[in-house]
Parts: C-alpha cells; structure tokens; sequence
C-alpha cells in the first residue's frame, strides 16, 4: 500500500481542484488517442478517427474523456485503498476490455501534460513529482487484476 | 517510427518559437526530472546542489537543450549529426538509455507549460517522435 504524508494529500487535491473534467477531460483524450495512435484499437465504435481534425472535433472522444477523468476523482478520494477503489475496474479492463496496462502509463503522462498547460508554472517540480506519484499509483491499481 | 517530412516541417516550425527559451525550458525540464524521477541523480552525485533551479542544473539543463537544438538542425540526419554524441553517451557517460525517455517527457512537459497554445496535439505527436528519434540516434554507439 502506498504511503502518503500530509503534504502529498494536499498537493494532490490541490491540483485536483483546478482541474475543470469537462474542460480538461476531452482534451485529455484527443490528446492521447493523436500522439499514440495505436490506442485507437480500443475505439472502433467511436466512428472518424482517422485524422486529427477528427478526433478534436469527435463527440464520444470527449465524452469518454469526461468519464475517465470522473473515474479519476475517485482516486483523489480513495487515496488510502486504490486497489480496492479500482478493483472492479480493472478487472473490466483485463477481462472484457482487453486493454494493454501500457496504455495507462500513457495516458497518465498525457493527463499531466494537459494539466501543466492549464497551469503553468504554477505546477512547480515538487508538485509534479507529487502528482506523478500519485498518478503511477493509480496505474498501478488499474494493472493490479491483471493476472 | 521514422520522421514525415510533415514530422521535420512541424518540430522546425515550433523549434523557431521555443529557441528563445531554449535556455530556460532546458534547465527546468533537467529540475523537474531530478525532482520527479529521483533514480536520474544517480548520474549526477558530483554535482552540489541538484534542487530545481540550481546553478548547475539551470547550466547543464541549457547545454543539453542547446544539444536539442543542434538535432532539429541535423534532423535529416540524426544519426550521423549525433553520432559524437552518442559516442559520449556510450562509452563516457554510460546512461541507461530508459532515461532518454525520461528526460523526453520532461522537456515535451516544459515545453507545452511554457507554450500552451502552440504545444498542440499534432505538434505534441512530432516532438515526441522527433525525441524519440534522437534518443534512438544517441543510442546507436552502446553496442
């Protein structure tokens, strides 16, 4: 179980609090699914994906943005039991979504990219580091039920 | 994942924006990875002071962006336009390559804080495969 000091939480929720899903969630995901186009090929019912203009402007990739970054607010919340929070869902993943857990670190680096345009410098180095580690601990349990 | 001419025209179009930077998002790219990914400081112990902002981080952070730089120029011909430098990579310096990925995230990172309206999607995808290119370029000497 990963440990957290009181500075770390803060951090955390600090981040958390200026991140708006709805603005912040589409962008996440057209930006994944454009520099990483192989993670298109858990995608074959979203429709036009075939260009970048597509993908920007694609409703259920913003959609879908949206519910994983809300699935991502229970991570802020669960701080102390994320295997546990993403138990279910990570089995979903392995099982029936058969979705590489490679992936996730991908879209872990995305979500903090997208957050340092938001903020600037206002994401210092501790603070990235902080959030990083909280990210790759949220990878973690997402790979956990992969077994 | 080779460059596309579209590859070579976009990361020389941001290039042109970000060199006035350079300096600047070099040294603080080289901060945040000491800072984020603790196990890089391990090639970096005959250095004083490795805290963001340092003299010495803010130096070498410029000299590698510098290097970066110097690889948008030579981007038709990675390999043999760095080949001195992997060179030093390989045989002086010996780092794990796994940190060239590293160091890659940090730099896209810092360049998409510093230019958050031209760090766009499609030109996010060229850097990150041109950094990708470069570090296969530095690897090419280890063995």
């Amino acid at each position: 179980m990963v440990k957290w000091t009181e500075l770390e939480r803060s951090t955390v929720k600090a981040i958390w609090e200026k991140v708006d899903i709805d603005e912040i969630g589409p962008q996440i995901w057209a930006r994944v699914l454009i520099v990483y186009p192989w993670t298109e090929r858990y995608f074959g019912s979203f429709g036009d994906l075939f260009t970048i203009t597509a993908i920007l402007k694609n409703d259920k990739v913003a959609a879908h943005g949206k519910v994983v970054l809300k699935a991502l607010d229970k991570a802020v919340n669960n701080m102390d039991n994320m295997k546990r929070t993403y138990a279910d869902l990570s089995q979903l993943h392995f099982q029936k979504l058969e979705v590489d857990p490679d992936s996730f670190r991908l879209l872990a680096d995305c979500i903090t990219i997208t957050i340092a345009c938001k903020l600037k410098s206002a994401l210092s180095p501790q603070s990235q580091a902080i959030w990083q580690k909280f990210l790759y601990a949220v990878v973690d349990a997402m790979s956990s039920q992969y077994r | 994942m080779s460059l596309s001419g579209k590859d070579k025209a976009v990361v020389k179009n941001f290039w042109g924006k970000v060199a006035p930077k350079a300096a600047e998002i070099g040294g603080e790219a080289l901060g945040r990875m000491l800072t984020a990914y603790p196990q890089t400081k391990t090639y970096f112990s005959h250095w004083a002071d490795l805290s963001p902002g340092s003299a010495q981080v803010k130096k070498h952070g410029a000299t590698i962006m510098a290097a970066v730089g110097d690889a948008v120029s030579k981007i038709d011909d990675l390999t043999g336009g760095l080949s001195t430098l992997s060179e030093l990579h390989a045989f002086k310096l010996r780092v794990d390559p796994a940190n060239f990925r590293i160091l890659a995230h940090n730099l896209i990172l810092c360049m998409a804080m510093f230019f958050p309206g031209d760090f766009t999607p499609e030109v996010h995808l060229s850097v990150d495969k041109f950094l990708q290119n470069v570090a296969f370029a530095l690897s090419e000497k280890y063995r």
